[in-house]
């Protein structure tokens, strides 16, 4: 039973990677960055919504909204700022860009709101699902996280496949110059993409921030760091390798803290990826590109 | 008969389903000039590409001056005596002209990597004359004024002579030579031709060049392949292949 | 025949010996010891000048994997924090055998060169099979676990010999004895034996083995195989062994400056070395641009320090740092600033 608990409760953890691996295997899809502030963006939005329900009360759903909108809104000023004037740049130089706005952000937030950790309330009633007499619980935070999850692949997968935009951001992501001339508009696109990567980030935040309820100024890097190995995990550019990456690091990490030892479930996870990516160099779903001659 | 310094026997390729070059017969003999024509998408660059393992061949065998080198990797083709030039050029392009010529010497360079970081007599010695050579080699194509641009930024023309230089550098007894005169304006062509016959009689070394410019291919190969859709078409002396029904077919269509 | 002597002559002339790298360090040396020599520097500068050279033998270091290599590598603090607690455990345990620093030193830096080299090169074997971001995310997993690992090791010794316990802490080390590492804490208690001169030191041979190798045919090979890899395998080139030989000795720096690093304070913990210190020496490279030795020097060397000539700003400081960054990447990556500038400087020239 406690394999059972402790799968569901790693399925949960690495839904949340999955949401914040879509931010960053999107990005990377289409304006073909490494996004490092994205794990920011979620402490952003944690704030966000932390702010709402302590200081305003308004009620949870209110709060999920206005944290998903103030992290697109940011997500779309720092694509306009600071990464679209690189587009051309070398890959480098928009790394460490992004990486200044991360800095920004995490020391922003230190000074606004200083260092030390806000409890978070969960947006839901805590406590959890008994099931078997009591020998296997799960917890309704657990629950939600996974069933957003679910619901937040089956539209992004519909709206990737079935829509104009959709299809344009497909488009993108294979050509952006053949994209251009058929018409699409380029720069558009990919401040969709970062909208809606952020806008994920926001959801991410709330559940994570509700899973573990402690809100500070560098509490994006780690999950962060993660999602982007799960991305990789998967296959970068890939959504379902997000989402199979995601699930499987929060398994292996949920799984590895429970058997093994919590000081090194990093250890441990870092090391699944890196026998991952030997058998399969681009990921579990990733396209291999061959150089031509 | 003279001897042959490269023999291919049934060499094909599969690319997933696709046969992209099959059953291809060809030798070279010692110190000629081979030509190896067709249409565009015919598999010539894919031939050549197997000679020099960039692809590893399906079936059949290559034999370079007798020995089997169809199971050697690109590096140990390379020390085998194969060199060659690329379709779309690759050069070092940070590098300066001099160096992507002294980078061909690497292999004959007899010092190690201790003997760089100390500085050593033997390392002197090698790199001093490693660029003498490397500078001889540049006046071949009137080279040496250039040489310490970085390579990406000379004219496409010296670009792709200096991907000959690079190549001969190797020391090689076979050249490969992919389309060398693309590009080229007429005077340059001829020009071109003439180089390749002195580099020819100068190193003694063969030669197997790919070309569309039929002036260049019939006025200095001495036996040319024609490829269609992967397979020989005809090989035979340039009167042969311009008489040949079916290459005429083959380059102009209908009957 | 004299011609091409003469200009073969230019050409050596022209190449990178690295002059400007040497003056730049020694220079820089020279100006901190006067200072110090008047008793015209702070304590505060004085403490910075040990870790300012280690980031700059670690940058340069990372130069020559990112810049000259070409292959991007986000866990070069590993590294370092192989060599720091190699040079704390080597030098600790030798406190009392060798009394000469220097000579301790001398030791510790090339045990934890030598350590850092041999786990560099097992590391490589499967991180050089990929290739672009795949490569960077491998390493960055290593420099985690690296991390995860020292974490977790508890290192002592007494009259008895070594103790070793991994994850838990089931040393018993007695009142004779001391603990060398002690898990997430890191290393206390360590003797201060790096000086400003043996950094400077080290770096100076650093800048010899970069600046050696860049001028020998592994050099030319190295960064041929990173302009091009096909042609550099159709002319001869052992790409793999190539690009092996970049990392192990980039890493081998990384860990002997590390050494010097750990030993300059009396406690290090592994928390010390961990993914944002990988990112913070990659901007040192990029700023100081990719292959260029002597813009890493300077670009370390001012970036350590802003920081902390920001401290007036106080709580201001790191957001004004990371500005800086976004600022300097827009400003240089502004193609209509550079024609700007160039347009100026063409006339300027004209003018001359």
């Amino acid at each position: 039973m406690y394999f059972i608990t402790y799968l569901i409760s790693g399925i949960g953890l690495g839904s949340v990677y999955a949401l914040i691996a879509l931010g960053y295997t999107m990005v990377y899809g289409i304006a073909k960055m490494l996004n490092f502030a994205h794990g920011d963006i979620i402490m952003i939005g944690a704030y966000v919504a932390f702010f709402a329900l302590s200081r305003f009360n308004v009620p949870a759903y209110l709060a999920v909204l206005l944290s998903v909108v103030v992290c697109i809104a940011l997500g779309i000023t720092i694509e306009k700022l600071a990464y679209k004037p690189l587009r051309k740049a070398a890959s480098l130089s928009v790394l460490i860009t992004a990486i200044g706005v991360s800095y920004f952000l995490e020391n922003g937030a230190q000074l606004l709101w200083t260092s030390s950790p806000k409890m978070f309330s969960s947006i839901i009633k805590s406590g959890a699902l008994e099931l078997f007499d009591g020998q296997l619980s799960i917890s309704y935070i657990t629950l939600l996280t996974i069933a957003t999850c679910i619901l937040i692949m089956i539209a992004l997968t519909y709206f990737i496949n079935n829509t104009k935009t959709g299809s344009a951001m497909r488009a993108c992501s294979e050509d952006k110059g053949a994209a251009s001339l058929m018409g699409i508009n380029v720069n558009r696109t990919i401040s969709i993409t970062f909208a809606i990567g952020s806008g994920l980030a926001a959801v991410a935040a709330v559940l994570l921030a509700s899973t573990y309820p402690s809100v500070y100024p560098t509490m994006g890097s780690m999950p962060g760091i993660k999602a982007f190995t799960a991305a990789v995990f998967g296959g970068v550019g890939s959504i379902p390798g997000a989402l199979l990456g995601g699930l499987l690091l929060g398994v292996i990490e949920t799984l590895a803290k429970g058997y093994i030892s919590t000081q090194l479930s990093d250890a441990i996870v870092f090391a699944v990826l890196i026998i991952v990516l030997l058998l399969k160099p681009t990921g579990i779903l990733g396209k291999k590109k061959s150089e031509k001659v | 008969m003279s001897e042959e310094i490269l023999r291919v026997e049934g060499l094909g390729i599969d690319f997933g389903g696709l046969t992209a070059v099959n059953n291809l017969n060809m030798t070279i003999e010692k110190g000629k000039i081979a030509g190896l024509i067709g249409p565009n998408g015919a598999g010539k660059t894919t031939v050549f590409n197997m000679l020099t393992k960039v692809y590893q061949p399906t079936r059949g065998t290559i034999y370079l001056n007798g020995e089997d080198i169809t199971k050697k990797t690109t590096i140990e083709v390379c020390k085998a005596g194969i060199a060659r030039t690329f379709q779309n050029i690759r050069l070092f392009d940070k590098l300066s002209v001099i160096d992507n010529v002294v980078i061909g010497m690497h292999n004959s360079l007899e010092y190690t990597t201790l003997d760089g970081i100390f500085k050593t007599r033997k390392y002197k010695k090698a790199e001093k004359e490693a660029y003498e050579k490397a500078m001889d080699l540049l006046k071949i194509f009137s080279l040496e004024d250039d040489a310490d641009t970085p390579a990406g930024s000379l004219p496409y023309g010296k670009q792709r002579r200096l991907e000959i230089l690079r190549a001969l550098a190797t020391n090689p007894s076979l050249l490969l030579l992919d389309e060398p005169a693309a590009g080229m304006n007429p005077s340059e062509t001829k020009d071109l031709m003439e180089t390749i016959s002195k580099i020819r009689d100068r190193f003694d070394i063969s030669i197997l060049l790919i070309e569309h410019d039929m002036k260049l291919v019939m006025g200095i190969c001495e036996k040319i392949t024609v490829l269609n859709y992967g397979m020989v078409l005809a090989s035979g002396t340039p009167e042969d292949i311009q008489n040949n029904p079916d290459v005429i077919k083959a380059y102009l269509g209908g009957e | 025949m004299a011609n091409i002597k003469d200009k073969i002559k230019n050409i050596y002339k022209k190449k990178n010996s690295g002059v400007m790298s040497y003056t730049i360090v020694i220079g820089l040396y020279l100006v901190m010891e006067i200072l110090m020599k008047t008793g015209n520097l702070t304590n505060l500068i004085k403490s910075l000048l040990v870790p300012c050279v280690c980031y700059i033998i670690v940058a340069v270091a990372l130069n020559l994997c990112v810049g000259l290599s070409g292959e991007l590598s986000l866990g070069h603090a590993g590294f370092m924090s192989i060599g720091a607690f190699t040079s704390v455990v080597v030098s600790g345990t030798l406190e009392e055998v060798i009394t000469n620093d220097i000579l301790r030193l001398v030791i510790a830096v090339i045990a934890a060169a030598l350590v850092a080299s041999i786990i560099g090169y097992l590391v490589s074997i499967p991180v050089l099979k990929l290739e672009g971001d795949y490569l960077a995310i491998v390493t960055l997993a290593f420099g985690q676990i690296i991390k995860s690992i020292i974490g977790n090791i508890y290192l002592g010794i007494d009259e008895k010999g070594f103790q070793f316990s991994f994850i838990e802490d089931t040393t018993k080390i007695s009142e004779n004895g001391k603990m060398l590492i002690s898990g997430p804490t890191g290393a206390t208690g360590i003797s201060r034996i790096s000086t400003f001169t043996a950094a400077v030191v080290l770096c100076i041979i650093a800048l010899i083995i970069v600046y050696h190798l860049i001028n020998s045919k592994d050099g030319r090979a190295i960064m041929a195989a990173r302009d091009n890899r096909i042609a550099s395998l159709s002319v001869g080139i052992n790409v793999t062994r190539t690009k092996t030989l970049a990392f192990v000795m980039s890493v081998m720096l990384a860990g002997a400056a590390g050494a010097i690093y750990g030993l300059n304070y009396s406690s290090i913990s592994p928390a010390k070395f961990d993914f944002n210190q990988s990112i913070l020496i990659l901007v040192y490279v990029v700023l100081g641009g990719l292959g260029n030795i002597n813009g890493t020097i300077i670009a370390a060397t001012l970036l350590y320090i802003l920081p902390e000539m920001l401290r007036s700003l106080a709580d201001y400081r790191m957001l004004i740092y990371a500005l800086i960054l976004i600022v300097i990447m827009l400003v240089t990556n502004n193609d209509k600033l550079k024609n700007r500038i160039n347009e100026l400087l063409r006339r300027k020239k004209k003018h001359e």
